[in-house]
C-alpha cells in the first residue's frame, strides 16, 4: 500500500462529492424555482406552432397543440418534486414510528412489526400502488398514499437497529445508572444520533418516489391528464412517437433522470456528512 | 453411520425444517394479503358495476344493471362477498375475471407464460452483463473502465423503466425500423399463424429494456463485494506469490462473489415484475404486467386480487430459492449446521 496517494485521494473525493451535491442542488433550485415563475400562457394551444422540433425559440420543442414542451416539462419536474416530497416524509414518519415501536414495545411486538414489514415487501412495490391508487380512485392522494405505504419498510428496518444498538451503548447505560430520566437520555443521547439517519434516510427516498409517481401516472392510474406530470407527457407522447416526434420522449424523460439523479447525489453527500465513519470511502 | 451422510442427513432436516417454516411463513402472509386487499378494493369508490359495463353505459338499462350487480354479487355485504371469494379461493378458484369473462386463474396462467419468457431472459441477460461489468470494475478499481462502469451504472438506477423502453422504440422501431412497434404478435394474424421468428422478434425489444434497467443494482453490488474480497488477507498474500489477473479473480473471488450475486438476483423478483409492468405497457405487450393495469385501470376486482396473491408468490418463490441455494451451496452453511 502507498500511503500517500490515499490521503490525497480522500480530499480529492470528498471536494468532488461536495462539487457534485452543490450542482445538484442548484439544478433542483432551479427546477423548482422554474416550476413557480414560468408563466402558465406557453401551455396555452398556439395552433400556428405545432408539432415543431427543438429550436432556439422552443428548446424542447413543441407538441401536437403548439405548447411549449420546455414550460411543460419544467412544470411537470415541480410537480413530481412536490409528490416525491410528500410521498417521502410520510413514509419516513411511517419508518420512524415503526422503527421506534419495534425496537422499544418487546419481544412480541417486534416480532409483529417484523412480520408487518415482510407484509409489505411479499407484493412488487408497482402492485401495492397500482391496487392503492385503484383504492383511491386515482389522483394525488393514491398516489401519495401509495409511495407512503410502500417505502418505509427498509428505512423502519435501519431506524430499529440503530435504536437497539443505541439502547446497549455505553453512554446511554451510563446515564441511566446517573438517574437521568429516560426523556432526558430520549433527547441527548439519542436523537442526536437518529434525527440524522431519519433525514439522510428519506432524502434516499426521494429519488424512488419521484420514479414510482412518474410510473404510475405514466400507465395510467396516478395524477389526471389534465395536470403536467411528467408521466402525463410521457405517456401522452406515445401516441405521436411513430410519426418521428422523437422530442416529446426524450427531453422530459431526460430531465426526470436528472431530477432523480440529482436527488440521489444530494442525499448521498448528505449521508457522508451525517456519518463520520463513511469519510473514509 | 459416517460421519459425512451423518451430516448430510442433519443437512437434509435442516433444510426440511426451514422449507417447513416458510410454508408457514408464507400461509400467514398469503392469508393477511388476501384480507388486506379485499377490505381495500371493497371500499373503493369506482363502481364495478360501471367498470364492467365500460363504454357501453348509455345502451344498458337500469334494471339491467341491478341483474348484472346481483349476477356477480355486487349488492351482498361485504362480509358476505368475502366468505364466498374466500372459501373459492382455498378450492383453487380465484373467480371469474370481469373484462377477460374467464377465469382468472386461466388469465393469470396464460398471461404469466408470456410475461415469463420476458422476464427469464431480462433476468438471464441483465445478470451476466451485470456480473460481469461489476467484475471488470472491481478488478479496475479507480481506473477509467471502473469509473465508466460506475457512472454507467448510477446513470440507469435513476433511468425511469418506461423511458428506456421508449428510447429504444425510437431508435430501434421507429428511426431504424428493425422492430415492430407494438404488440406480442403481428397485428391481423390468426393466432395459429404466429411462428416463434414472430414473437421473438416482439419480444426482443422489451426484454432489452428490463435487461439494460436491470444491469445497474447487480453489477454495483458484485463490484462492491469483489472489491471487498480483494481486500482481504488471502488475496494479499495470493498477490505476494505472483499471482495476478485472470487467475486470481478466478481462484479467489469468483467463489465468494458468486453466491451472493446470485441471491440478489433472486431476491429481486419484485421489481423484476414491475419493470416488467412498465415495459409491457409500452410495447403493448400481452403478458400479466399489462393485465394487472388493465385490472387497474377499468376495476377487475376478482383479477386485480388474483394477481396481487399471485405475485406474493412470485416473489416469495424468488426468496425462498435464494435462502435454500446459501444454505446448501455454501460449505460455511454447513459447517454451522453440524455445530
Amino acid at each position: 500500500m502507498k500511503p500517500v496517494p490515499v490521503l490525497k485521494q480522500r480530499s480529492f473525493s470528498g471536494r468532488r462529492a461536495l462539487w457534485s451535491g452543490g450542482i445538484s442542488v442548484l439544478y433542483l433550485a432551479i427546477a423548482a424555482a422554474g416550476g413557480l415563475l414560468l408563466g402558465s400562457e406557453a401551455l396555452s394551444t398556439h395552433l400556428g406552432s405545432r408539432n415543431l422540433a427543438p429550436s432556439l425559440e422552443h428548446l424542447f420543442g413543441t407538441d401536437w397543440l403548439g405548447r411549449d414542451m420546455f414550460t411543460r416539462t419544467v412544470k411537470g419536474l415541480g410537480l413530481s418534486m412536490a409528490v416525491g416530497f410528500l410521498g417521502a416524509i410520510s413514509s419516513s414518519v411511517i419508518a420512524a414510528v415503526v422503527g421506534l415501536l419495534a425496537a422499544t414495545m418487546g419481544k412480541a411486538a417486534d416480532r409483529f412489526l417484523s412480520w408487518l414489514i415482510d407484509l409489505f415487501l411479499s407484493v412488487p412495490h408497482l402492485v401495492t400502488l397500482i391496487l392503492i391508487a385503484f383504492v383511491c380512485g386515482g389522483g394525488l392522494k393514491g398516489i401519495v398514499i401509495g409511495i407512503a405505504c410502500t417505502h418505509w419498510p427498509s428505512l423502519a428496518r435501519v431506524i430499529r437497529a440503530e435504536v437497539m444498538q443505541l439502547r446497549s451503548a455505553e453512554f446511554v447505560l451510563v446515564s441511566q445508572r446517573l438517574g437521568k430520566s429516560r426523556l432526558w437520555i430520549a433527547m441527548h443521547h439519542m436523537a442526536p444520533h437518529l434525527v440524522p439517519q431519519l433525514l439522510v434516510g428519506m432524502l434516499l427516498l426521494f429519488p424512488h418516489a419521484i420514479l414510482h409517481e412518474a410510473a404510475i401516472t405514466f400507465i395510467g392510474l396516478g395524477l389526471s391528464p389534465h395536470q403536467p406530470a411528467i408521466g402525463i407527457i410521457l405517456s401522452e407522447s406515445m401516441r405521436y412517437l411513430s410519426t418521428g416526434m422523437w422530442w416529446l420522449a426524450f427531453f422530459p424523460g431526460l430531465c426526470l433522470l436528472f431530477t432523480v439523479r440529482a436527488f440521489g447525489m444530494f442525499g448521498e453527500l448528505m449521508k457522508r456528512l451525517a456519518d463520520a465513519r463513511g469519510l473514509h470511502d | 453411520m459416517s460421519k459425512a451422510s451423518e451430516r448430510r442427513n442433519y443437512t437434509l432436516l435442516q433444510v426440511t425444517k426451514a422449507l417447513l417454516w416458510k410454508a408457514l411463513r408464507l400461509a400467514s402472509l398469503l392469508a393477511a394479503i388476501s384480507i388486506v386487499s379485499f377490505v381495500l378494493v371493497s371500499n373503493s369508490p369506482v363502481d364495478p358495476v360501471q367498470a364492467y359495463i365500460g363504454a357501453d353505459m348509455l345502451v344498458v338499462s337500469h334494471e339491467q344493471r341491478e341483474l348484472i350487480a346481483s349476477y356477480w354479487g355486487l349488492d351482498d355485504p361485504p362480509a358476505e362477498q368475502f366468505m364466498r371469494w374466500g372459501s373459492a379461493l382455498l378450492h383453487g378458484d380465484l373467480g371469474v375475471s370481469m373484462i377477460y369473462r374467464q377465469p382468472v386463474i386461466e388469465v393469470i396462467g396464460e398471461r404469466f407464460v408470456s410475461s415469463l419468457s420476458l422476464m427469464a431472459v431480462s433476468w438471464l441477460l441483465s445478470g451476466v452483463i451485470g456480473f460481469t461489468a461489476g467484475v471488470l470494475a472491481a478488478m479496475n478499481k479507480d481506473r477509467w473502465l471502473d469509473r465508466i462502469i460506475k457512472w454507467y451504472c448510477y446513470a440507469l438506477a435513476s433511468t425511469p423503466t418506461f423511458w428506456m423502453g421508449l428510447l429504444l422504440l425510437i431508435v430501434f422501431a421507429v428511426w431504424l425500423g428493425w422492430f415492430p412497434v407494438a404488440l406480442g404478435v403481428p397485428a391481423g394474424k390468426l393466432a395459429e399463424d404466429v411462428s416463434l421468428f414472430d414473437r421473438l422478434r416482439h419480444m426482443i425489444l422489451p426484454a432489452l429494456t428490463l435487461s439494460i434497467v436491470g444491469i445497474s443494482s447487480i453489477a454495483l453490488h458484485t463490484r462492491q463485494k469483489l472489491i471487498d474480497v480483494l481486500d482481504s488477507d488471502y488475496v494479499w498474500f495470493a498477490k505476494a506469490r505472483g499471482e495476478q489477473g485472470f487467475t486470481l479473480f478466478f481462484r479467489h473471488g469468483l467463489r465468494n462473489i458468486a453466491l451472493p450475486a446470485l441471491t440478489l438476483q433472486f431476491t429481486s423478483f419484485g421489481e423484476l415484475f414491475g419493470g416488467a409492468v412498465l415495459a409491457e405497457q409500452v410495447f403493448s405487450y400481452p403478458g400479466l404486467g399489462q393485465a394487472t393495469v388493465e385490472a387497474g385501470l377499468r376495476g377487475d376486482v376478482p383479477l386485480l386480487l388474483g394477481i396481487v396473491l399471485f405475485t406474493a408468490m412470485f416473489v416469495f418463490a424468488g426468496n425462498a430459492i435464494a435462502d435454500i441455494l446459501y444454505r446448501t451451496v455454501d460449505p460455511r452453511m454447513k459447517e454451522r449446521g453440524t455445530l
